[in-house]
């Protein structure tokens, strides 16, 4: 009797080392992990990809099959239809083919009923005013901020990827709140954070820096202190860190693809992607203030967040967990039409971009 | 002859239970518990359990410790809004977190917004304090030397500096470490980048030789005893003064290893120094963050200490430089 008590303890404590153990390591990548040194040795720069796990983001990034090119020539679509705003200077076959294209990429389930009233193709319903600012923010995009999409640029599927909604929607202020009553104030933090790669750092490291006109800038620029004040807190530096997350997550990359992390400051050490992000991060920015957050009243409140904000973007809404958006394929030159866009205001949906200012 | 050659102690004591020196005279603290023998706790320590005594500090201690844990632990309850099962999922995520800046080191911020981390600081501090003093007066009522307390004290010069000293010299209780598993681990990385990479603060470094070299130093020094044990190299007190044949044998080992040697009575003083400068040094590198340097990497660069490597790529500028203002 002892015996098999005893038995059963020690079967008991295994199962339970091999359950804690189990715990820990639910979250890890089975190897075989590949390292390919990016910096000067010696330096920890390098890029640790696992190619069986970048196999499958590679997978699911592929450029959807190429519609035929429009034939050349006819009338532009101003004339072939009535209340063509945006694409205006397009030819009528160059116009269908980008309907055609519009619809497999953003709703292909949906139709093209999801933009327009079937009844009436002319009607300006609300998600018409949508797709038409959308229009002009590609072509924005594509001429503007050559800094961060290069001449690669964006199509509609850069971000839809044959969804109505791209990936990575947040919405400004929207997080978990503290407890009611008189306990549990957690900072904003302190929970598994989707937004930061389920690290316990701030649960919306997109609120001030990836709208409106807040800094991510944190670490002291001189050897002493200014005597100026404390600069950014750690709560701050905690958001920044959050981003960054957000960041390498976005991208399936590390933090040394684009910083030295001896000093995450230093621009003369960094990676020249470094810049890239940068104007990534003030591209998102304005895209969100300029295009996204005007667009709230062309909207229906579904959409809308839970104290009634319009949807943001984030990296994740390009990148898809790739360096390089779609592999880095050039989609955009089989596109021409979408740099036909006319960037004159559109009713219901805020007013015309201004130039970036980078 | 007692058996070395083992990852566990072989040799057991079974007697009439050990009950100490009588009490002190004014301790009202008995001694409780029936002691008693245990096979497993022999394998790696005394096999007598119990009994134990606590006195009016180790009482105090433990009450003021609940207290600090209950704050803790119900404000984590609270943040997952008193669900249970959320509590054991999120448990290493949760923590009680210091006031926010905007509050600087108000001494009553608001209850929900830091008031609860300054109490549970509070309660933690004095219950580790008043642990301090059993630990003193433990020492003085066996009429032993004060070392434990010491080096016991320079580990509390360390929490001191991090959740309570710094904070002030700062003015800000928001740079204090909130009571979490991983938050404080994030605090510490957050801090890190925060003062431009703790790595090149020089009492941050000698911190880490102190740490990595006891853990050296313990593994020297257990494995030196361990391995001259059967000449009875483990009565080293005695050894200090009458060196014996064990002693001689692991000196010569070292001093044909190194060319040098501890002794008896000085590898003990190595191993508690090594201890002690770790949370003192630490301490200190923590204290003149943020207060005397701002960014250590830059402070390495001034002081040449912080080397240039080769550029790889071709010079980038910062952006925000490069067009001004940026938007």
């Amino acid at each position: 009797m002892k015996t098999a008590f005893r038995i059963a303890v020690a079967l008991g404590a295994v199962f339970t080392v091999f359950m804690v153990i189990g715990v820990f390591i639910a979250g890890w990548e089975r190897p075989p992990m590949v390292s390919k040194q990016i910096g000067y040795r010696g330096l920890g720069m390098e890029q640790i990809t696992n190619p069986r796990l970048a196999g499958k983001t590679l997978a699911s990034n592929q450029v959807p099959e190429l519609i035929d090119p429009a034939p050349p020539g006819g009338r532009p679509a101003r004339e072939a239809y009535t209340n063509v705003q945006v694409l205006g200077d397009l030819t009528e076959d160059q116009f269908n083919r980008i309907m055609v294209a519009i619809t497999a990429w953003v709703s292909p389930e949906q139709g093209c009923g999801y933009c327009h009233n079937l009844e009436n193709l002319a009607d300006d319903v609300p998600h018409k005013v949508v797709a038409r600012r959308m229009f002009q923010m590609t072509k924005h995009l594509n001429q503007d901020w050559t800094t961060h999409v290069a001449q690669t640029g964006v199509t509609c599927y850069t971000c839809h990827r044959g969804k109505p909604l791209p990936a990575g929607i947040w919405f400004p202020g929207d997080r978990d709140g503290p407890a009611k009553g008189m306990a549990g104030y957690d900072g904003g933090q302190n929970h598994p954070s989707p937004a930061a790669a389920l690290a316990s750092l701030p649960l919306d490291p997109f609120t001030g820096v990836l709208d409106g006109t807040g800094e991510a800038r944190v670490v002291g620029k001189t050897a002493l202190p200014t005597g100026k004040g404390i600069g950014a807190s750690i709560q701050k530096t905690e958001h920044t860190y959050a981003l960054m997350m957000h960041i390498s997550n976005a991208l399936g990359v590390n933090c040394t693809y684009c910083h030295n992390s001896r000093a995450f400051l230093a621009w003369d050490q960094s990676v020249p992607t470094r810049a890239t992000a940068f104007y990534g991060i003030r591209m998102v920015r304005y895209l969100n203030n300029n295009f996204l957050t005007p667009l709230r009243p062309a909207y229906e409140p579904a959409r809308l967040g839970p104290q009634g904000q319009a949807p943001q973007l984030n990296c994740v809404t390009c990148h898809h967990g790739q360096p390089k958006p779609l592999g880095g394929a050039q989609m955009l030159k089989d596109y021409p039409e979408l740099n036909a866009a006319i960037l004159t205001p559109v009713p219901g949906a805020g007013p015309a971009p201004a130039p970036a200012s980078q | 002859m007692a058996e070395y050659q083992n990852i566990f102690t072989r040799v057991q004591v079974r007697t009439i239970p050990e009950m100490g020196s009588p009490r002190a005279p004014g301790d009202i603290f008995a001694r409780t518990g029936e002691p008693f023998f245990n096979r497993w706790a022999g394998w790696v320590g005394d096999a007598q359990v119990g009994p134990i005594h606590l006195g009016v500090y180790g009482v105090m201690s433990l009450i003021c410790g609940f207290i600090a844990i209950e704050i803790i632990g119900l404000n984590m309850l609270a943040s997952v809004h008193w669900d249970p099962i959320q509590f054991v999922r999120q448990l290493p995520w949760l923590a009680l977190e210091p006031p926010p800046a905007k509050y600087g080191i108000k001494i009553f911020p608001p209850l929900n917004e830091g008031g609860w981390w300054l109490m549970a600081g509070f309660f933690l501090t004095s219950s580790i304090l008043l642990w301090w003093l059993k630990v003193y007066s433990n020492a003085r009522a066996l009429g032993m030397g004060t070392h434990v307390a010491w080096a016991f004290a320079s580990a509390i010069f360390l929490y001191l500096s991090l959740g309570f000293i710094r904070p002030l010299l700062m003015g800000s209780w928001s740079e204090a470490v909130p009571f979490g598993i991983f938050p404080h681990l994030d605090w510490t990385a957050a801090f890190s980048i925060r003062y431009g990479n703790l790595f090149y603060n020089p009492f941050h470094m000698l911190s880490i030789v102190f740490l990595y070299g006891s853990t050296l130093l313990f593994a020297m020094h257990g494995a030196t005893i361990l391995a001259v044990g059967q000449y009875g190299g483990e009565r080293e007190i005695e050894q200090i003064v009458d060196r014996g044949t064990a002693s001689e044998r692991a000196a010569l080992f070292w001093r044909w290893t190194m060319g040098f040697n501890a002794s008896m009575e000085s590898i003990h003083r190595w191993a508690w120094w090594f201890a002690v400068l770790c949370t003192l040094t630490g301490g200190i590198g923590i204290l003149l963050t943020g207060t005397v340097v701002e960014n250590w990497y830059l402070w390495g660069v001034k002081h040449g200490y912080a080397p240039s490597y080769p550029a790889i790529y071709p010079p980038i500028t910062d952006p925000a430089v490069l067009n001004g203002a940026a938007q």
